[in-house]
């Protein structure tokens, strides 16, 4: 059997819905959907995976499938930003998917026959989200997804908390989907023909055009998390079950990204500067903004998912100067950001993901969320500290693991500033690098304080009596969770270790997007080298790093084992007049983000609760709400509410009134049309 | 010019059809209303048959059928059986005093005809004087479910304004295409019962057919 890259990836998302639509069979306890649908899910997204990276090298696939309404088929197209993206969603997916397996292996069975059907047919949808070559079919597939995850986010709708975070999901989610449905819109110039090829051929004004990006760029940035429309984020993720927050946070923030991709460079085309330093300004934005909101958070998610604000920040500046530096004309630099963007699209999936998945198995085997709560679960939990451990340093772009090639990238892109003509963006790029840089120690420091409050130092005793952990509770996750972090661990380092290769595919895809890859110098890094402009500028090896990280560890092990082992003294400490130390006198998580509140203090809205001196019980108690909320959300929704009850005035309840509206409708409208 | 004896007898029913529309505003009685209703459904039926006959468009003899045996027979003794079973023979209230009703009822038909003046020009059908009367039967029937204050004389208004819209259709273009006459013939049917049903739901729900009382299902 030889299927091509678009049979196959077809195939695989029949596959998602048929295992979807499988799950819902009534059986005892549910044998399916506890067993078979989500290993044969993930065997599913590897296979997607490998049909996606076929297609880096296949040429572009197009088909029409006789599905949706009559006269209004459906069009795919698989090209190699496509597959690309379809590698990113099947190769994560797979081991989120072997992970939810173990992970979802307790749920009733009601529960967990919904669990697998939406699971499903959320990544068919995002699957189909990438193949769609028409806006229709986009459009369907794009709300599809929002459905899918809205439900799955909304698992345990009982408690009024999470049902209330779903709704903000929604309501964001619809914002910017109808930002996405006016864009298309816009660029379809009223030729009732809304296929992509339409769509690329139409001519805009460059008034149109700017309009058409700022929709795209506000509708897909609503479903990527970029401020000032993250406020769904850091709710929605702690509330659904955890391989959906990986999912969402991994997968579904890249399908916008894709979106953003394909329809400014791909769609409406002609890229200007200017859009180029507004996509630059509120990446950075997002950026600061999420890492700095991470610093403060204490539940787990919630700060994981700021972290995805910030890394959509981060994909935002790639993007940004890519297209400051197309909008100038310099092609080489703008594939080079283009390229920065995507790869670390596709790390942020993978680490994002791990992370995700480790916080899951905290919460699944200890029943903690709070890191104030957690410590010292290096001890009980090895593996999951392990593989949290390699998550933590790849988000941190420490070399040599995946986060660190793409960082470095956007880096070197910022570098090529110099190429710009125009003096004042020429001297803003290297303030977004700036940025970049702090945001990037920044995350380093917040990753210091999760691994060492949560899996460091002694045991801590939670402070409610309700997150005390289960009787039996406290084991390290089952062989599934296992495989599949294992998996997304494995994918870091091999982004990391290897990156010239997924380079090459990501340079093809800018020739076919841009018309112009990088120069021929950058084209020579090798197996070893990363070279991204030329050998002359900067090149990156992360196997010597890796070597040379493994040497001097190795080296300074068997020095101490050689000279130091055997002289260590056992002797009662000078305990400074405390005569034991306690798991309360280490530092929480609050204590540890206390510099970073003083210093970028104006930035939060702190309420703080300071015990007074004589104060027999004294609590500590410190709330931190983001500022969007009072300056942007909440007069919104005063302004909404305030229409809508003057628009409540016309609900009378007496059906002569309401005839009256339809007559004097009617006799409006047959003045007006006369 | 003569005017063909056809046109005459159409533009004499359609000043029949106005008349009624009228009576209909201005009458008090349940009884009565229903009577008129079924005499306008006649007087169409019969201004449909002479413009089949005289431009042989055969459909129209369908039509015509379909309008006696639905709104001259069937709907007029579905809704006088209803009023029986609901023993509802009282007086109608308006909201508005009759005279006042008239008064914006004249300037309705002005209104109608002003507007429908440009557009019967264009048309090239014998029938085409008649449009601006079928406007103004629409608009009256519109009028009469908003100053009534009980369900049957509304429900009454609704189907009467169908009537207009029906001679519209054939006045300005000979009628509409078979199959959506027979797809409104069949809704103006099922309305008729739904409305039935509801209103023995109203009346247990509210001991009475007064539409007032749903003023309570209004949200606050």
């Amino acid at each position: 059997m030889n299927l091509s890259p678009l049979a196959g990836s077809l195939a695989c998302v029949a596959a998602w819905l048929a295992i979807g639509a499988l799950s819902l069979l009534p059986g005892r306890d549910a044998g399916f959907a506890r067993r078979f649908a989500f290993p044969l899910g993930a065997l599913t997204g590897l296979a997607l995976a490998a049909f996606g990276l076929e297609s880096a090298w296949a040429p572009v696939e197009q088909a029409t499938l006789p599905l949706g309404l009559p006269d209004l088929p459906f069009h795919l197209r698989l090209d190699g930003l496509a597959g690309f993206f379809l590698t990113l969603l099947g190769a994560v997916s797979a081991g989120v998917t072997l992970y939810a397996n173990g992970y979802f292996r307790g749920e009733t069975r009601a529960r967990l026959t919904l669990i697998a059907f939406e699971y499903h047919v959320f990544l068919a949808s995002m699957a189909l989200v990438i193949l769609a070559d028409d806006a229709y079919l986009f459009m369907v597939a794009w709300e599809t997804m929002a459905l899918s995850s809205y439900f799955l986010v909304t698992t345990d709708h009982r408690l009024p908390a999470i049902r209330s975070a779903g709704f903000l999901y929604l309501l964001i989610a619809h914002l910017g989907a109808i930002a996405i449905l006016l864009c298309f819109g816009v660029m379809h110039g009223g030729q009732g023909d809304y296929t992509f090829n339409a769509l690329r051929t139409a001519e805009l004004t460059p008034f149109w055009a700017t309009g058409a990006f700022l929709l795209a760029f506000f509708g897909f940035g609503a479903k990527a998390g970029m401020i000032p429309l993250h406020a769904w984020l850091p709710e929605a993720h702690p509330a659904a079950p955890t391989p959906v927050s990986a999912l969402m946070s991994g997968i579904m923030l890249k399908t916008a990204i894709y979106g953003m991709v394909r329809v400014i460079y791909d769609l409406i085309g002609g890229v200007r500067w200017e859009w180029g330093i507004l996509v630059l300004a509120i990446g950075a934005g997002t950026t600061l903004f999420g890492v700095l909101y991470a610093l403060v958070q204490h539940d787990l998610k919630r700060l994981l998912a700021y972290h995805s604000v910030e890394n959509i920040g981060i994909i935002l500046l790639g993007l940004g100067m890519s297209m400051v530096f197309l909008g100038f004309g310099q092609t080489e630099a703008a594939a080079l950001g283009l390229i920065a963007a995507l790869y670390h699209t596709l790390n942020h999936a993978v680490f994002k993901a791990l992370l995700f998945l480790g916080a899951g198995s905290i919460l699944h085997s200890r029943g903690l969320r709070d890191l104030n709560d957690m410590g010292g679960l290096i001890r009980t939990m090895p593996v999951t500290a392990f593989y949290f451990l390699v998550g933590a340093l790849a988000i941190s772009a420490l070399p040599p693991l995946n986060g660190f090639v793409s960082e470095w990238l956007t880096f070197q892109t910022a570098l090529q500033a110099p190429l710009l003509e125009h003096g004042v963006v020429r001297t803003l790029l290297p303030l977004f690098a700036a940025t970049l840089a702090l945001a990037g120690a920044l995350t380093a420091m917040c990753f210091v304080k999760v691994y060492g409050v949560a899996f460091l130092g002694q045991v801590r005793t939670p402070r409610h009596p309700a997150h005390a952990p289960a009787a039996g509770a406290g084991q390290d996750c089952g062989g599934a969770e296992r495989i599949g972090m294992a998996w997304l661990a494995a994918g870091c380092f091999v982004l990391g270790l290897f990156p010239v290769s997924f380079l090459l595919i990501l340079n093809r895809i800018c020739v076919a997007l841009l018309g112009g890859g990088l120069p021929e110098s950058a084209l020579e890094s090798n197996w070893l080298w990363l070279v991204p402009t030329s050998a002359g500028q900067a090149s990156y090896s992360p196997l010597i790093f890796l070597a040379v990280i493994v040497a001097v560890t190795g080296l300074a092990f068997l020095l101490v084992r050689r000279f130091y082992h055997g002289r260590v003294r056992y002797a009662p400490p000078w305990d400074c007049g405390y005569p034991e130390q306690t798991a309360r006198m280490q530092d929480t998580a609050d204590a540890f983000g206390q510099p970073i509140r003083h210093v970028f203090g104006p930035l939060y809205l702190m309420t703080r609760h300071l015990p007074a001196p004589e104060d027999p019980a004294p609590r500590y108690s410190l709330k931190i709400e983001d500022r969007h909320w009072r300056l942007l959300y909440l007069p919104v929704a005063r302004l909404t509410e305030f229409i809508s009850g003057k628009i409540g005035l016309l609900q009378r309840g007496r059906i002569s009134i309401y005839l009256l509206y339809s007559f004097l409708t009617l006799i409006a409208l047959l003045v007006f049309v006369r | 010019m003569a005017t063909p004896f056809s046109t005459q007898l159409v533009n004499l029913l359609a000043a029949f059809l106005l008349l009624l529309a009228f009576a209909m505003l201005a009458q008090r009685r349940v009884l009565t209303l229903i009577k008129m209703f079924a005499w306008q459904g006649a007087a169409l039926a019969a201004s449909t048959l002479i413009v089949a006959w005289s431009t042989g468009q055969h459909h129209l003899y369908f039509s015509a059928a379909l309008t006696l045996a639905l709104k001259v027979i069937f709907i007029p003794w579905a809704l006088h059986r209803l009023i029986d079973r609901l023993n509802v023979r009282w007086d109608i209230e308006t909201l508005i005093n009759i005279p006042a009703t008239m008064l914006i009822g004249i300037g309705l038909v002005i209104f109608a005809f002003a507007l429908a003046t440009p557009i019967a020009q264009m048309a090239s059908t014998l029938t085409r004087s008649t449009l601006g009367i079928a406007l103004a039967v629409v608009l009256l029937s519109f009028l009469m479910m908003i100053v009534r204050r009980k369900a049957v004389p509304q429900v009454i208004g609704f189907l009467s304004m169908e009537n207009g819209l029906f001679f519209a259709a054939t006045s300005a273009t000979y009628g509409m295409p078979l199959v959506v006459e027979l797809g409104i013939a069949l809704d103006v049917l099922v309305g008729t019962f739904i409305f039935g049903i509801f209103f023995f739901h109203i009346r247990e729900q509210f001991d009475s057919l007064d539409i007032r009382h749903m003023e309570k299902l209004k949200e606050d």
